[in-house]
């Protein structure tokens, strides 16, 4: 170390996290800056490592399933989807109509929620404390739909492999479509809050810039890959579900910056009502599960399934040695992959400028951590 | 994108006992072809399970392999890079390739076998994106990968001892030493 001195120019390196409440969780960042320039970062992770994919050896496939649930806990019905698609890819299982459509509209519902709490979070360590109100109301309407369809409000299991456990409940058609109603008209007012906003577009155009190339060499997905220009989405790219069936748009944009990436989730919020408004006219009649085995023991084999998270390509890779427990459970996390984008979004920016980066990634550390 | 599995009347699950090998179908087509003639006897086998395309190749090739698959066939997407332990086997890990390409929307899987102790090289090179995975393969598995800029483990601390995915860790182990002189506390569990 050399000897500090009056005006001295060596770099400061400051800490960032683990307990800071814009870091969305237990992230700490080490920064290391010349002044207000960052000019590294390094991400320090690991506080909520549960060790889920040995717990999931440790399961049998239907005991594994909630605990899927618990890594990105923002958005568990994605999570859910994703493992009972890998699962029953395995054992090449058919599900039912009635149970995929329900499966879209429920996903994407919670696709709102996510992009919800990344929006009024984000917005509020940008400093405008009003959207977060906001959003969290309409968020309690899409979690008290989850609660009087499986009991559950964040953490849903929603989902069984082979279809669902529960039906419908009476009414859910009307609260659905009442829901989305009503829902854009409030896109609308976060919208007029924050998209002219001159602070907020101040704050947040170029700031922590990825170009498309950036993207794809550090495997980043998501809003963020399309906010760079990318029009790739998985529901249209390898449907699942049923996607095909729906008519939507990938809202993109160009610039890759954080104003952008705001701008894209709010389009996909939009994008999802519309997805919803289209399902819940066709949901029809007939079973909710499929011929899933009481006992669920697919044949030796590994497969790779992925979805369209909120965050990004969530991947479950399951390899199969015969017996009723995974042999091996990967789940490839968009928020650990994505992450790794840090330190290319806020090398030379301002230190100011690191909350905006942290936000705008939409990390949720038990699915970083697992 | 039309890889429908071939053989007719030999569906995966016989009925009674499932089969003790992955029944795969071989993969054909311009791509293995291509990969053919590059590669030669380094590329080990061609096959798809389920219509997933995967090849098994020799553990040096792994490398030469994505740095090809992303200049000549628009592989230029990683998508992750993961480990099975399959403890009884000489080559006992399996080290997995996800590859995506975006152009022609096709993902494939490469895996090499490698004995414990080998060293394959890091991808860091081809794709920046292997960084962190790699090193989650080592935090979990203790696979090091050659000339990686940053070997170390990235999701438990750096002085625990002994990799929590390996089949021979119980599920309930863990670095008791560790646990006491930092948490202060007899056992986590």
């Amino acid at each position: 170390m050399p000897e500090p001195t009056f005006l001295d120019s060596t770099e400061l390196v400051l800490n960032m996290g683990p307990q800071h409440p814009a870091t969305h969780g237990v992230l700490r960042v080490i920064l290391k800056l010349d002044g207000e320039r960052i000019r590294g970062t390094e991400c320090v992770i690991g506080y909520l490592h549960r060790g889920v994919e040995k717990i999931g050896e440790n399961r049998t496939y239907q005991m594994f399933a909630p605990y899927v649930d618990r890594m990105d806990y923002v958005s568990a019905v994605s999570n859910g989807l994703g493992y009972c698609l890998a699962v029953e890819k395995l054992l090449s299982l058919e599900v039912p109509e009635r149970a995929q459509v329900v499966r879209v509209i429920l996903t994407e519902l919670n696709r709102i929620a996510s992009h919800l709490v990344w929006l009024g979070t984000h917005a509020l360590d940008i400093g405008a404390i009003t959207p977060v109100f906001y959003t969290f109301r309409e968020r309690e309407a899409i979690l008290d739909i989850y609660e009087k369809f499986c009991g559950a409000r964040m953490t849903t299991h929603a989902f069984r492999i082979g279809g669902l456990q529960y039906e419908l409940y009476e009414g859910f058609e009307e609260e659905v479509k009442r829901f989305c109603k009503m829902f854009v008209t409030k896109v609308d007012e976060y919208e007029e809050l924050l998209t002219g906003n001159r602070i907020w577009i101040g704050r947040l155009t170029n700031v922590g810039v990825l170009t498309a190339e950036d993207c794809k060499a550090f495997g980043v997905t998501g809003p963020m890959l399309r906010a760079s220009g990318v029009k790739w989405d998985l529901r249209k790219a390898q449907p699942y579900s049923g996607y095909e069936k729906y008519d939507f748009e990938i809202p993109t944009r160009q610039n890759g910056d954080t104003y952008d990436r705001y701008i894209v989730r709010v389009q996909e919020m939009r994008q999802a009502v519309r997805i919803i408004q289209q399902a819940v006219e066709v949901i029809p009649a007939g079973p909710i599960m499929g011929k899933a085995p009481k006992v669920i023991k697919p044949p030796v084999g590994e497969v790779y399934v992925s979805i369209e998270a909120p965050k990004g390509e969530l991947g479950y890779f399951l390899v199969s040695d015969g017996s009723t427990q995974p042999y091996r459970v990967r789940v490839r996390p968009p928020s650990f992959v994505n992450l790794q984008a840090v330190d290319k979004m806020a090398r030379g920016g301002l230190v100011a400028d690191m909350v905006a980066i942290i936000g705008t990634i939409d990390i949720i550390l038990g699915e970083v951590d697992r | 994108m039309a890889e429908e599995p071939k053989a007719a009347g030999k569906p995966a699950s016989a009925p009674g006992k499932p089969a003790a090998v992955m029944a795969v179908v071989p993969w054909e087509g311009d791509l293995p072809r291509l990969l053919h003639e590059k590669f030669g006897d380094q590329i080990l086998e061609f096959s798809t399970y389920l219509g997933q395309e995967f090849l098994v190749a020799k553990p040096e090739a792994a490398v030469p392999i994505l740095e090809f698959l992303k200049s000549d066939a628009q592989f230029d997407y990683l998508v992750d890079v993961t480990a099975v332990d399959y403890l009884s086997r000489t080559e006992r890990f399996d080290v997995v390739y996800v590859l995506y390409s975006f152009a022609r929307n096709q993902r494939i899987r490469i895996k090499i076998r490698i004995p414990d102790g080998f060293k394959p090289r890091t991808a860091t090179g081809v794709h920046p994106t292997a960084n962190w995975l790699e090193r989650e393969v080592y935090d979990m598995f203790g696979i090091e990968f050659a000339d990686h800029p940053d070997m170390r483990r990235i999701l438990l601390p750096e002085e625990w001892q002994g990799y929590p995915l390996r089949k021979e860790t119980p599920i309930t182990q863990q670095d008791q030493r560790w646990v006491k002189e930092n948490l202060g506390i007899e056992s986590a569990q």
